[in-house]
């Protein structure tokens, strides 16, 4: 394979989320043969965010392909495929159900390398939607991208653009350990204009997705573009607010996270995680380890109400951060 | 118990504005500890506290100007409490304060005037503080524009910008203390009837002696004839104490110790004379050391309140400025002003032969209404005598 293969139609088009996603498969699978996608109802169902539609029909039954609803046994497939030189990427359904393989997750992918001297590799990637905001209730709503985050052996990664969606995924692959990608269901109908030219994209970097002064706004995810609308109103009322997209949660690219807030001072975390124990609260406590002495007020974050995400729209809503409770806290933060 | 008030550091000294506490309540203080940094014409000062005790209550914010003798803070002993007097007419004129007969504090109000309560830290965010001690900025001198009122990186940097409040708290602010030496020595020409005297002080012996005491001394211990002119006209004092004290609404009080006003010159332009508490108590070398401190934290603007308030008689010395005599302006409420000018080689008759010899002109002015000439007189010759026997002083 090169990258002549690889289909390209204009110089630039009109795409979603999911459709960038799909392309990001479609690429690697057509890169890489030892590329295979699995998980619950990926393949003839087309996935159940249909992500992976049509990529059945093309590929076919052996690279995409169907589990059994067991978490544990999949994700513990696709490790075991990965030690034995394959590169697995392995969906699973909703953040909530990957509680079922953490142990296949948290104590073999991130560990073998470690417990092994470097002997094995595990280059898997687990490909993960997250976050509320659909009524799935409870059970398919939360964001737990900050429990993976905290583990030493993996990689945890948010696509939060068409960019991103596109460019992540082949380089997740090239990583030799296990990457966790967090796909936000609200993002998949995203819709955006691509360069034809995009591809592969840095996994390591956090980006400044709207420069500002007066104060960082930190998020990552499906918060991106709430983040990006409160900051918009913020300008209306003559606040230069700078909104940093994390990208990568581990990696933690504290150095464009701390240089940002250098700049403007104040920092406001936004996060759909829980406040309490929270990667908000990792963020916070990393600009007071390296930015104290340039704050002009104390960090301030914006997370989920810490209640089970409920089910009727209007509560699911008033649980999750949003533009207003963003601006809120930045004035707060201003005086203003 | 007592209350701890904006004290008067100089006659001319109507109020002050406190800039910093340096006790928080329930720090215990000793007599003489520094307390308070309160800036006034003459710089930021360290003020002392007269009494021991607990403080109990901080009465007044950080860069709030308040009148002379104004309660600042509460000071209680061990379990007690103490309750906030009316507050009393403060005279026009403080005298300085070992002078000052003990007021006796009003029996306790059915009511407290309501007072402010102090807040120890302002609030400041990180960066402004980091700015701010850079600078060298008091974050209590700073307007805050922050959420209740808490100073931040912006306001600091505008109070770096505004030369008048760059070294606020911790500076000298020369064009008020030109006002401050204006208004004093206004009032000392139109109040004070002056005489003055000079005679000639040969510094043979004094130089010889200086010479003599500095072998082998490295040059920031060597001593300076300003040490033994100090210590001179400290002695003589001891022997004609009309000219140590004070002359208030004319009633001439003299002082319980020695406390020589030394006059300094500030660069750019002013001028303070602090005391050197007990002069006559201390040996030259001590003096020489006294001197070196005031003079460096005179020019730094961090004198202490008791330096400032209480000296007794003024001593002036332009002998580098390059004149030979001096006639000064009495300090009020002080009532003498001794002045040395620049040793100059003249012709002088020793034993009946005209010899070249070191002489300087030694100068009085003092308070017609406390003492005469013939008086003065006796000063400046008890002065020369005294710098003729310098292994004495």
């Amino acid at each position: 394979m090169t990258d002549a293969d690889i289909t390209v139609a204009a110089s630039s088009r009109t795409i979603t989320y999911r459709d960038a996603m799909r392309e990001a498969l479609r690429d690697a699978l057509l890169r890489d043969e030892r590329v295979f996608l699995m998980g619950e109802d990926v393949g003839c169902y087309g996935g159940c965010y249909a992500v992976s539609k049509g990529l059945y029909d093309e590929f076919g039954p052996d690279r995409i392909r169907d589990t059994p609803l067991s978490e544990s046994t999949f994700v513990g497939a696709g490790i075991g495929a990965a030690l034995n030189g394959m590169r697995p990427i392995v969906e699973i359904m909703t953040v909530n159900f990957s509680l079922l393989a953490l142990d296949q997750i948290v104590n073999n992918a991130a560990t073998l390398r470690h417990m092994s001297g470097g002997q094995v590799s595990v280059p898997v990637v687990f490909r993960i939607p997250t976050g509320a905001g659909r009524q799935f209730a409870a059970q398919h709503s939360h964001s737990l991208e900050g429990w993976y985050a905290h583990v030493p052996g993996l990689r945890v990664v948010a696509p939060a653009t068409l960019e991103d969606a596109r460019g992540m995924l082949w380089t997740a692959l090239q990583d030799p350990d296990p990457v966790v990608m967090f796909e936000h269901v609200m993002l998949y109908n995203m819709e955006g204009t691509l360069a034809a030219t995009t591809g592969p994209v840095d996994i390591d970097r956090a980006a400044i997705r709207r420069p500002g002064t007066d104060v960082t706004l930190i998020t990552y995810g499906g918060s991106l573009s709430k983040t990006l609308a409160a900051a918009e109103a913020l300008a209306a009322d003559t606040i230069s607010a700078e909104v940093v997209d994390l990208r990568s949660l581990r990696p933690l690219d504290g150095e464009t996270v701390l240089a940002s807030v250098a700049r403007t001072r104040r920092a406001v975390i936004v996060d759909e995680g829980w406040r309490t124990g929270s990667f908000a609260a990792e963020v916070s406590a990393r600009i007071m380890e390296g930015a104290f002495w340039s704050l002009d007020a104390p960090v301030a974050r914006v997370c989920t109400a810490e209640v089970p995400i409920p089910y009727p729209r209007h509560l699911e809503q008033a649980a999750l951060p949003q533009p207003a409770a963003i601006v809120a806290a930045v004035k707060a933060l201003m005086g203003a | 118990m007592g209350i701890f008030r904006m004290p008067s550091l100089g006659a001319d000294m109507e109020a002050g504005v406190l800039v910093e506490w340096l006790k928080q309540p329930g720090d215990t203080v000793a007599r003489g500890d520094i307390v308070a940094v309160v800036e006034t014409q003459k710089g930021a000062i360290e003020v002392e506290t007269f009494e021991a005790g607990v403080i109990e209550r901080l009465l007044v914010t950080p860069g709030t100007t308040v009148p002379v003798g104004t309660p600042l803070a509460l000071l209680a002993g061990a379990g007690e409490t103490v309750v906030l007097p009316i507050p009393e007419p403060q005279p026009s004129v403080s005298p300085p304060p070992p002078m000052r007969a003990p007021v006796p504090l009003p029996s306790p109000p059915v009511t407290s005037p309501p007072v402010t309560m102090a807040t120890a830290h302002p609030p400041a965010s990180p960066a402004a503080r980091r700015l701010a001690a850079e600078r060298g900025i008091a974050l209590t001198a700073i307007a805050g524009s922050g959420p209740g009122g808490a100073v931040l990186l912006a306001d600091v940097e505008r109070a770096a910008a505004t030369p008048s409040a760059a070294s606020p708290a911790r500076g000298l602010d020369l064009a008020q203390m030109r006002r401050a030496i204006a208004a004093a020595m206004a009032r000392s020409n139109q109040e004070i009837p002056h005489y003055y005297l000079s005679t000639t002080v040969a510094l043979a012996k004094a130089n010889a002696w200086l010479t003599e005491r500095n072998t082998g001394r490295p040059p920031e211990q060597r001593l300076l004839l300003a040490a033994l002119q100090l210590k001179a006209v400290a002695l003589a004092l001891r022997r004609l104490p009309e000219f140590n004290g004070s002359c208030i609404d004319g009633m001439f009080r003299p002082a319980e110790g020695i406390h020589i006003g030394t006059a300094v010159a500030i660069r750019g332009g002013g001028l303070v004379a602090p005391a050197i508490h007990h002069a006559d108590r201390l040996t030259v070398d001590e003096v020489m050391a006294r001197l070196r401190d005031l003079v460096a934290r005179a020019r730094s603007g961090r004198l202490r309140s008791s330096e400032l308030a209480d000296p007794t008689i003024t001593v002036t010395s332009l002998g580098d400025r390059g004149v030979e005599g001096v006639f000064g302006v009495i300090y009020p409420p002080q009532v003498a002003i001794v002045g040395f000018g620049k040793p100059v080689e003249r012709p002088w008759v020793v034993d009946g032969q005209v010899v070249p010899c070191p002489v300087m002109t030694a100068t009085l002015a003092a308070d017609h209404r406390v003492s005469d000439g013939h008086r003065g007189a006796l000063l400046l010759a008890e002065i020369d005598r005294l710098l003729q026997e310098p292994g004495s002083l």
